[in-house]
């Protein structure tokens, strides 16, 4: 299954907060870690993360800091900020509203809302 | 592994010519491009196929390189870059639309001045309506460029049209103050008014507003620059001219509203078009001149506090103040435009709010003076819009130090900073027209 380019961008913001609200993180293993959500359906291309956590940063949602791991190289850490969560919290019921939405003209489908906890 | 390390740096040297993207922004791309090629490496690919599929997974740099550009507008003037995706490239008659317009200005100023018969005579009109033959034709010169539709056409439009029946149709009395103050406000006014097309009408968006602030600081250098440069092409040209005999009195007259008011079209031109240019030299102006106007305020702040003010603060230093705080206010603004909002506070940051603290300290100093003399002789025209004026900018001082201080001691963003510059602008227009609108019949017209 292909998922549309549209509906990447607008997943992409509430995806990404919701993975540093499970702790802080960076470019390379959030890739990853919304590669393993997604199952790999959800293809992003990678440099384009990069813009959007700068944008988060600019909105004020995360903080950054470069450190250097004991083991690897100097790299910035993504950190969710308290206006993050609530940007994250405001995502999570606009999503919600949408799937709702669907379910209800989908009849049957069970889908979207068990996916996000909400049936 | 010699081959992998060489073909990372090939692609990092690749990769930092984009405009857009500045050093960290390369090294987090690199850090990510390592990784991706170390997981390939482990599930085994060899050591070109992980570098390959890792690269075409970053992404096309051109798209790349716009995306970042789209985030960092500060960095790099979005409207530059973006233009190659979402419009037709630019054709070589662009200058000649550049001289149509500063011409037709200088034309305009040109028939104003003989219809005025200035410099013989001084009429006040002239010098009340002098914004008016100009900034109109920059105002059109960008919704052309930014191809307007009909509707933002009448409301770029609709600011001169109103303001040019206002001033002229006003009754100002002989040797009135209201006149020369409109005089004073009406470019500040005009100024703003261009905005709305440079913005191409989007007045709500903080980037577009910060777009702007840049574009007035740059549009300013520019203008100095091109002024030097043609006094000094003047005086040269006189005295070539003076041995021949042939008389010169006439040439600054012709030649310096003219090219005053083309430099205008000019200088917008300018920086619309060589912006690389100034985007090196306006953070080094800044930088060199905010530390020395914050030791000139501080100083200015204490030997003032010290003294007291007695009799110092007459009519011609309180103007003087003003004028500094709005330099103060403007190399604020401006070192904010320039500045990478995503670095932490630096040494810059602390001096500014040194220049801050010290411009909001003489400004409290120079309103008590300027209400004690209110309470002692009353309001006219000129006390009103200088107690205006210092009321205006001492909310913004206020607001700047205060959000300057949480930013420096990491409490919030600069980005708050920015976002209350820029909210605060439509408070200098509206403060600017409600002087030459306003001020004008409440003090009936002297």
């Amino acid at each position: 299954m292909r998922i549309d380019k549209d509906l990447v961008a607008a997943s992409a913001t509430p995806l990404v907060l919701a993975i540093l609200a499970e702790g802080e993180s960076y470019g390379y293993a959030i890739l990853k870690r919304v590669r393993a959500l997604s199952g790999g359906e959800l293809e992003w291309t990678d440099g384009m993360l990069y813009p959007l956590l700068h944008r988060l940063r600019r909105h004020g949602y995360v903080t950054t800091d470069w450190r250097t791991p004991p083991e690897g190289r100097r790299r910035q850490y993504y950190m969710l900020t308290d206006e993050g969560r609530r940007a994250l919290a405001d995502q999570q019921r606009q999503w919600v509203t949408v799937t709702r939405a669907l379910n209800d003209v989908w009849p049957g489908s069970g889908g979207p809302l068990t996916a996000l906890g909400e049936a | 592994m010699e081959s992998a390390e060489s073909q990372i740096a090939e692609w990092r040297a690749y990769v930092a010519t984009a405009p857009g993207l500045n050093g960290h922004d390369v090294d987090e791309l690199e850090d990510h491009l390592r990784h991706q090629i170390a997981d390939l490496n482990a599930v085994g690919l060899t050591a070109d196929e992980a570098f390959l599929v890792a690269v075409k997974r970053m992404g096309e740099l051109d798209s790349l390189s716009r995306e970042f550009a789209r985030e960092h507008s500060g960095r790099l003037w979005k409207q530059l870059i973006l233009r190659d995706e979402d419009e037709p490239a630019r054709k070589s008659s662009d200058w000649f639309e550049t001289l149509v317009f500063a011409v037709a200005a200088a034309v305009v100023v040109q028939i104003a001045r003989l219809a005025a018969h200035f410099p013989e005579e001084e009429p006040t009109w002239l010098a009340r309506n002098s914004s008016m033959f100009v900034l109109p034709f920059l105002a059109g010169y960008f919704a052309r460029r930014r191809q307007l539709d009909a509707r933002r056409l009448l409301l770029t439009a609709a600011p001169f049209v109103l303001a040019a029946l206002m001033v002229n149709l006003y009754p100002y009395r002989e040797d009135s103050a209201t006149d020369v103050l409109v005089a004073l406000h009406l470019p500040v006014v005009l100024w703003f008014a261009v905005a709305y097309p440079y913005m191409g009408g989007t007045v709500g968006s903080h980037e577009r507003r910060m777009d702007f602030v840049r574009f007035t600081g740059e549009w300013f250098i520019y203008y100095v620059l091109i002024a030097l440069g043609g006094a000094v092409l003047t005086a040269l040209t006189a005295l070539i001219l003076e041995p021949t005999g042939i008389d010169v009195e006439w040439l600054p007259e012709w030649v310096l509203p003219s090219g005053a008011a083309g430099a205008v079209i000019v200088a917008a031109w300018l920086v619309e078009w060589k912006q690389r240019v100034v985007e090196n030299m306006a953070p080094v102006l800044t930088m060199l001149f905010t530390p020395l106007f914050a030791v000139m305020l501080a100083g200015a702040a204490v030997v003032y506090a010290v003294t007291g003010l007695g009799g110092a603060f007459d009519r011609e230093l309180l103007s003087v103040f003003d004028a500094l705080l709005l330099v103060v206010l403007a190399l604020v603004l401006y070192g904010m435009s320039a500045r990478d909002p995503s670095t932490s506070p630096d040494w810059m940051d602390r001096i500014q709010l040194v220049a801050v603290v010290s411009a909001l300290v003489l400004d409290v100093m120079v309103l008590g003076a300027m209400i004690a003399r209110i309470g002692e002789l009353g309001f006219t025209p000129n006390r009103t819009a200088a107690l205006g004026l210092n009321l205006v900018l001492l909310v913004n001082l206020a607001g700047a130090a205060w959000l300057a201080a949480r930013f420096l001691t990491r409490r919030s963003r600069l980005h708050r900073l920015e976002r209350w510059q820029t909210t605060y602008l439509p408070v200098f227009a509206l403060w600017a027209c409600s002087v030459v609108l306003m001020l004008p019949p409440l003090f009936a017209f002297t």
